[in-house]
């Protein structure tokens, strides 16, 4: 079986993020792999080791750096990697094209895997997109997997803690979701290893993707206000029970 | 001014509240609305819809009676809605919901999306939205022939605009492509939750156990608010993950924001900054959400909550004798 994980190289959420210019934000800082595709990396794994005779690639749409993002996924047990190389900060609309253009060229997967979302820019679409130029079934928001011959089941979450069991034909997208599993910390001789497994780096240009009728463009970043004026309520607990209750009904007429 | 189609959501058989938000995001400077409602529902909620200025309810059912829940078919219904009315703008929520149809929608129209919008112009085609765990905000341009957004819920406050209303029934073939939704297994959270909930009152480390989370649930019943959590009440197996708030769970905008027992983390604000009001309760003066809240106590959470839960029932309970609100 073949199965392809999509992987992001996502600030840390931890840095700081510096506004530079208009739009763009100061890149020199820690990157890391994109959080929820752990546990896309993490199933992949998993399936490949429950069904056998299975191979797991990694692919990247990034910077150069998002090449440190394939090692850590080559390091949880991918076994290759693809890097499709760009410097624009590419929009999901270009992302799954050029996902669907090098996964083509490797050759069709029976399971492409990815986090339900990247925590940089937040667009909860990328899986949808993959899966509609490949002509593949897709869910997403998925915290049970598991395969039965040409069919996998998942149990995506929905509204108020309710599951959606869903029954889908391989091939098919799924979009990762934190209860899945639980990502296993890489080995030291794992990360070796990781080392000297292949990554395949192509020019996002040399796939000659079709520009795309739609797109997303960002106009400009700006730091989000954070300043709250953060007001201690002093008293015995009783009282400031009370000035609390005053504020739930005055000032936030919830009361 | 354009045919702009909105995406209702019905959930137990109520109109969602935080539908009347995307309704008044939507109106912008006097569109025509269109709203689309999946279930079989359309004619009862006309008169709620109208009084939010909605002009034309488009009842969508298959040539077999009303849509079982399944995205693929649920999308494809609203597409062909779309098409048939010429309508080529979209607005949902970014609920699970939203989360499951508008990038449907949108992968199969190649239209752009943006995702938990917090401000729009439809006119423009601009949008802010929060990114990078909400450190920052884009003004984001969507360029296409049709163009599909997902509003935060609670981002907008609903405006009635009171307006006659007209019900059209719109069938389409009942379609499945691949896609069997088998059962929806309900789950063991109860109450109102998180997106729509007016007040959240959330626990982190401090609360210790699943068990003492109790004393958050009797202030939400009380007041009627929905309970939320930090990643480490969650990663500890004290609560669900349904009830995380943060980067990596929630993102919620209530008018009040309760956090008990919770440091205040990078990632946790990422979840709850677009709040109303903060309040936090902490029995560390110096924690992080002590300096980035609008009102803070220091004091042991186990004293606090339930005095405020005692105190306001007194309140809700004289409400009661004397008939006001
Ligand atoms: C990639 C990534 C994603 C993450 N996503 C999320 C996320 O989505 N949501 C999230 O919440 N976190 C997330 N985190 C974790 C985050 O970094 C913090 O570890 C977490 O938010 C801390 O939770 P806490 O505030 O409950 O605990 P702590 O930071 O330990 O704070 C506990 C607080 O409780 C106070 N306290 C203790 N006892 C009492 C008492 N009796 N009364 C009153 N106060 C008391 C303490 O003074 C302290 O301030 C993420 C981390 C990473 C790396």
């Amino acid at each position: 079986m073949k199965i392809c994980v999509c992987v992001k190289h996502v600030p840390d959420s931890a840095a700081k993020i510096t506004i530079k210019g208009k739009n763009q934000f100061d890149e020199s800082i820690n990157f890391i792999l994109n959080p929820y595709d752990e546990h896309a990396v993490e199933e992949a794994v998993r399936v490949k080791k429950q069904v056998g005779d299975s191979e797991v690639i990694a692919v990247s749409v990034g910077k150069k750096d998002a090449i440190n993002t394939l090692r850590s996924a080559l390091a949880m047990g991918a076994d290759r990697a693809i890097l499709i190389k760009t410097n624009i900060r590419a929009d999901s609309v270009i992302t799954s094209r050029a996902l669907k253009a090098a996964i083509g060229q490797d050759g069709k997967p029976d399971i492409i895997f990815t986090g339900k979302a990247s925590i940089d820019n937040e667009g909860f679409q990328t899986m949808y997109r993959l899966a509609a130029a490949l002509n593949m079934s897709v869910a997403s928001n998925v915290i049970a997997f598991s395969l039965d011959q040409e069919r996998v089941l998942v149990e995506c979450e929905m509204e108020a803690d309710a599951r959606g069991i869903i029954d889908m034909p391989l091939p098919c997208v799924i979009g990762t979701s934190k209860g899945l599993n639980k990502p296993s910390y890489p080995t030291l001789p794992a990360i070796m290893k990781a080392k000297k497994k292949e990554v395949k780096i192509i020019d996002l240009e040399s796939l000659a993707i079709e520009k795309p009728m739609s797109s997303i463009e960002i106009l400009e970043l700006k730091p989000a206000v954070e300043e709250r004026s953060s007001k201690e309520l002093k008293g015995q607990p009783e009282e400031v029970v009370m000035q609390l209750i005053r504020v739930l009904r005055e000032e936030a007429k919830v009361l | 001014m354009e045919k702009i189609g909105i995406l209702i959501e019905i959930k137990d058989g109520e109109l969602k509240k935080t539908n009347f938000g995307v309704i008044a995001a939507a109106r912008d400077d006097c569109h025509e609305l269109y709203a689309f409602l999946l279930d079989g529902s359309g004619a009862e909620f006309k008169s709620h819809l109208a009084y939010y200025g909605v002009q034309k309810i488009i009842d969508i059912s298959s040539t077999e009676g009303p849509l079982e829940w399944n995205p693929v078919s649920w999308s494809i219904a609203i597409i062909h809605a779309m098409e048939h009315l010429g309508i080529n703008t979209l607005l949902g929520l970014t609920s699970s919901q939203g989360k499951e149809l508008l990038p449907r929608i949108a992968a199969y129209l190649d239209a752009p999306l943006v995702m938990d919008c917090t401000d729009i112009n439809l006119t423009e085609h601009t949008v802010n939205k929060s990114q990078f765990s909400g450190k920052t905000i884009a003004t984001i341009k969507a360029n296409g022939l049709s163009y599909i957004y997902g509003i935060r819920p609670n981002a907008f406050e609903e405006k009635p605009a009171p307006c006659e209303a007209e019900v059209i029934p719109y069938q389409t073939g009942p379609e499945s492509e691949g896609l069997i939704v088998k059962e929806i297994k309900q789950g063991a959270s109860k109450g109102i939750d998180l997106s729509e909930a007016d007040i959240i009152i959330s626990g982190g480390r401090g609360m210790k156990s699943s068990e003492n989370f109790r004393i958050l649930f009797e202030f939400a019943d009380v007041i009627g608010a929905a309970v939320g959590a930090s990643r480490v009440a969650v990663d500890a197996e004290w609560v669900p993950y349904s009830m995380q708030v943060g980067q990596t769970g929630a993102t919620v905008s209530p008018k009040v924001y309760i956090a008990c027992g919770i440091s205040g983390s990078v990632q946790h604000f990422a979840g709850m900054k677009t709040s109303g009001l903060i309040v936090a309760v902490n029995t560390d003066p110096e924690a992080n959400i002590t300096k980035n809240c609008d009102y803070y106590i220091v004091s042991d959470l186990f004293e606090i909550v339930p005095i405020l839960t005692r105190q306001i029932k007194e309140i809700v309970g004289e409400d009661q004798l004397t008939g006001t609100k």
